[in-house]
């Protein structure tokens, strides 16, 4: 058996939400604008599973709203409230996800003018830093709740207590937190929060986007009138139930899952910050409990990766190199990372069903590959320097 | 996205290291992806007699260096400059079409040993 330690990327579905997903599969398959007891059954399970969203984030189920993802989700937020204002101002940050980037650019390039905050040398946005961006035609900011790479969690409270005494619109993406850590809507003032089920045990392709009710806000998906006209086609009835079931299960295993997760992943980084220049990215106590970025000085990332690969152990790298030349991560370099750093780091993302004897095993596969690539590395040399 | 091949010589490369007085050095870097390579070349009545290299990079240009260096092990200095990546690449059976770029190093670092070779 593999160990696998990216969770970040995906999780397995739960067996608990496999079951209630299959039953909606073979039996209560109707669809949920069918009038017929089919369409009924099968819209009592989509009208139990937006309780349970609303529930694990603070909200209320009419301001749930089911997409295909994170990335519908994400687009969603930003071009809906771009085209219910029609021009103006959006802040976002360097680090987002892809969805929200390309998403400001694409707004951007149709005029309207988009701030992309830098992050603090954790991948942290700084509150200040959002308050004087602030401009007379702000109409959004979009940040997210934590980062894909290094797991770093946004000073969220403080971001919606601007956005609300400014009176702007705060979107977060908050696919790699949602499930994860404990959050309240309400609570910290977001207006727009896009989640992704396969995040927590869920399956793939299903998300929703919390939309506090009275946003202004337009759908960007026509053509039928499901989820109250706001966004148009068949619902995924058995993904939505198993969204459901994820979120609960979810949310009713936060605490223990979070405290056991940070030790793994304490042990994690103990174990691989005795090596020589190996550098711990991200913050060291608000970030993901799961979260494990390292750079080791004078490999490439992708070297290591596929290492443990052959090894049975399943990680991921900050920088690909898949698009022929490499492409750092972008998030690192924001945060002040060397080019050369951002492309050794190996992200190792620690999840339900990991064991200490897993973290133990990769720890111990790591150190090994990282001192036969350095052997082999002409770039590294130890001159026993101390770790940052 | 790798073949078995080239894997093996990810894992395992030979040829590993460095050299004290080589008869030929060369160093090269990829601008495009900071893939970093040094190769050392021992020269006896025109043959490489032995070689070593270091390489920092991905697995394509570990593979690439490793078995570039088993080809290049033996032949005249002559057959030896006159192979290409496309060589290093044929031999490996292979590599992706996004990581041939990567093989290039293997063919610019031994090209840049021999001109060294040479220039003594």
């Amino acid at each position: 058996m593999g160990i696998y330690l990216d969770h970040s990327a995906t999780t397995y579905v739960d067996k608990k939400v496999l079951a209630k997903m299959t039953q909606c599969y073979s039996e209560t398959f109707g669809n949920t604008s069918s009038q017929h007891s089919y369409g009924r059954d099968a819209e009592k399970g989509v009208g139990a599973a937006r309780a349970q969203v609303a529930d694990a984030i603070g909200a209320s189920p009419g301001e749930i709203y089911f997409t295909s993802g994170g990335t519908e989700s994400d687009n969603w937020a930003i071009k809906g409230v771009a085209k219910f204002a029609r021009k103006g101002h959006i802040i976002t940050t360097g680090i987002e996800h892809r969805a929200v980037l390309d998403t400001c650019k694409y707004l951007e390039a149709k005029g309207f003018s988009i701030t992309y905050l830098p992050v603090d040398a954790f991948g942290a946005v700084r509150a200040d830093d959002v308050e004087k961006a602030l401009q007379d035609d702000t109409i959004l900011i979009s940040i997210m709740f934590a980062n894909n790479e290094v797991g770093t969690i946004n000073p969220m409270a403080q971001i919606g207590q601007i956005a609300k005494k400014h009176g702007v619109l705060f979107h977060t993406d908050a696919v790699q937190a949602v499930g994860h850590v404990p959050i309240d809507v309400s609570a910290i003032g977001i207006d727009l929060l896009s989640l992704s089920a396969h995040k927590f045990y869920g399956p793939k392709g299903v998300g929703a986007l919390y939309i506090k009710n009275g946003t202004n806000i337009e759908k960007i998906i026509h053509g039928g009138s499901h989820e109250k006209g706001m966004r148009a086609g068949t619902l995924n009835s058995p993904g939505i139930v198993g969204l459901g079931a994820a979120i609960s299960l979810a949310t009713e295993v936060m605490d223990n899952e979070f405290v056991k997760e940070a030790a793994l992943a304490k042990r994690l980084k103990d174990a691989l910050l005795q090596l020589p220049k190996a550098k711990y990215n991200g913050h060291p106590d608000d970030r993901l409990p799961g979260n494990v970025n390292i750079s080791f000085d004078g490999i490439e990332a992708e070297a290591l990766m596929l290492h443990l690969d052959l090894e049975g152990i399943a990680v991921s790298t900050g920088s690909a190199c898949s698009s022929g030349s490499t492409n750092p991560s972008y998030v690192l370099k924001e945060m002040g990372c060397t080019i050369e750093q951002a492309r050794a780091a190996v992200r190792f993302t620690i999840g339900r069903c990991n064991t200490t004897k897993d973290i133990d095993t990769a720890a111990k596969k790591t150190k090994s590959i990282v001192e036969k690539l350095r052997a082999l590395s002409p770039l590294f040399a130890d001159k026993g320097e101390k770790n940052v | 996205m790798y073949n078995e091949k080239v894997l093996q010589h990810f894992k395992d490369p030979h040829n590993v290291g460095t050299m004290e007085n080589p008869d030929g050095y060369g160093e090269v870097g990829s601008s495009e992806c900071g893939d970093t390579m040094k190769m050392y070349i021992k020269v006896d009545d025109n043959k490489i007699t032995d070689i070593k290299y270091q390489t920092y990079g991905c697995c394509a240009a570990i593979a690439s260096s490793s078995i570039a260096t088993d080809m290049a092990l033996g032949k005249t200095i002559e057959e030896a400059q006159a192979m290409s990546k496309m060589d290093i690449v044929q031999e490996l059976g292979g590599l992706p079409e996004k990581k041939i770029h990567c093989s290039l190093l293997a063919e610019d670092a031994l090209k840049e040993a021999i001109k060294d070779y040479k220039s003594k």
